[in-house]
């Protein structure tokens, strides 16, 4: 057994907030290069461009990447051995949420109540996801998920008959809908199987992924090559305005599902593709 | 193309979709919540915080500014939220608005209607786009928070025309000619 202090998050929190924000990495800043590369419209050319000046920029500067800083999802993958002490984890949390936000200059960008919509002024509460793994460690992570991208979003709950076909036209159809809304060149998570809480699940862990790595099971990763070529087929390019390169990759997760079953949630992300890890 | 503001009747009636123009001069944020309270306002027939005439609207919820910066990132957010308030921000006086994403089909036609434009920011490039604020004032709702009222003194302030006064679209046009399927 290891007895960790609820407080220890704190910090851990604090920075990785301000980190994700401020700092695009290599992966992403390479995938944005390599869409300039391929891009065939001049216009988004340009925009890719004005991108990468931006993300070294902000980075240079330690300066938000993009000004919506997002809802602050955090994943805490705790260990079975260990024992907390202290303060109720969820308020460690928080707190280390409105530490970074506080002292990271990001935006504030949560509402109390989603009907009367009044700003709580330090962008928490998070949204908070557990997972109990083996060990004794506790890995963190932080995506500041942007409205743009998450308001595109869709659930479809398929049926067995739909098939794999149905997955392709769900998919196509998410994406084209979003148009440029959500800040192409995108990244497509998507949750497939499970219940519906399940999917959604999946489709948002699907972000966490490296742009280019592929799903271990040869079928999903070759669905998920076919759809990325299938997108940027469409002509959307970045921010919409017409081009070759819609989405940065496309992330699949699986899970078993119900006989009568195929739930699908896609979950897009805008091209400030953003997270921030660590371990205690 | 440079120009300074305010729009003259002749620069919003002759560009067109694709044109880049790098404003200078005062525009003006408003997002979700200030456009629900300035449309109510509008709807009790009460005077607003600010007289809309001939103004540039800017769909933007800045970060706040860190130490020796007059703001922090800011950018242009999904416009198509604030279709619903389209016609009557022009009906005030409004005569453009910035924002990022295509928009509803009928904004186009306000467009046309009330020659106006729909301008679009580059979504995402935040900490370059603050450069171009040389000054902040708040000007209503301050209680609003990042989605209050401000005027921004921009200089050289970098926006794509996405529809035009004879209500062309950017998307609509240049969108087919990439598709591929």
């Amino acid at each position: 057994m290891r007895r960790i202090d609820t407080s220890a998050v704190i910090p851990v929190i604090r920075q990785l907030c301000i980190e994700a924000c401020q700092q695009l990495s290599s992966n992403v800043t390479d995938a944005l290069r390599d869409a300039r590369a391929r891009e065939e419209s001049p216009l988004c050319q340009e925009i890719l461009a004005m991108l990468l000046e931006n993300a070294a920029f902000a980075s240079e500067n330690h300066l938000a990447c993009c000004q919506d800083t997002g809802m602050t999802v955090v994943l805490l993958e705790i260990g079975q051995e260990v024992c907390w002490e202290g303060m109720p984890l969820y308020d460690a949390v928080n707190e280390g949420v409105r530490q970074g936000y506080r002292d990271g200059y990001l935006r504030k960008s949560v509402v109390d109540d989603p009907l009367l919509r009044k700003n709580t002024g330090d962008n928490t509460p998070a949204m908070i996801h557990v997972d109990i793994v083996p060990g004794d460690k506790v890995t963190i992570t932080i995506l500041p998920k942007g409205a743009g991208s998450e308001n595109m979003s869709a659930l479809y709950m398929l049926t067995p008959a739909d098939g794999v076909q149905g997955v392709k036209k769900a998919v196509l159809e998410a994406v084209e809908r979003a148009g440029g809304k959500p800040c192409p060149p995108i990244v497509v998570g998507i949750g497939l199987g499970g219940t519906m809480d399940k999917a959604a699940f999946l489709s948002k862990k699907a972000l966490l992924r490296e742009i280019g790595a592929r799903n271990p099971k040869p079928h999903l990763a070759a669905l998920e090559q076919e759809l990325l070529e299938e997108i940027n087929k469409t002509g959307i390019g970045a921010l919409g305005m017409g081009g070759t390169v819609t989405a940065l990759d496309v992330h699949i997760e699986a899970f078993s599902t119900h006989i009568a079953c195929l739930p699908l949630a896609i979950n897009l992300q805008c091209h400030a593709y953003r997270h921030a890890c660590a371990t205690i | 193309m440079k120009v300074t503001l305010p729009l003259t009747r002749e620069v919003l009636e002759s560009v067109q979709i694709g044109d880049v123009l790098e404003l200078t001069g005062d525009i003006y944020t408003a997002r979700d919540a200030a456009h629900a309270r300035l449309y109510e306002a509008i709807c009790k027939g009460e005077k607003l915080p600010l007289d809309l005439k001939g103004k540039i609207i800017f769909y933007c919820g800045p970060c706040p500014a860190g130490p020796g910066r007059v703001i922090g990132p800011l950018g242009p957010t999904t416009s198509a939220r604030m279709d619903p308030y389209m016609e009557a921000m022009f009906q005030q006086g409004m005569v453009a608005a910035i924002g990022k994403g295509d928009r509803a089909p009928y904004v186009a036609e306000l467009c046309k209607k009330y020659k106006g434009l729909y301008l679009l920011g580059v979504g995402g490039a935040a900490a370059l786009c603050a450069n171009a604020v040389k000054e902040v004032e708040e000007i209503a709702y301050p209680d609003l928070g990042t989605e209050s009222i401000k005027r921004y003194y921009v200089e050289d302030f970098k926006v794509i025309v996405g529809i035009d006064t004879q209500g062309r679209t950017i998307q609509e046009e240049n969108i087919p000619k990439y598709r591929k399927r």
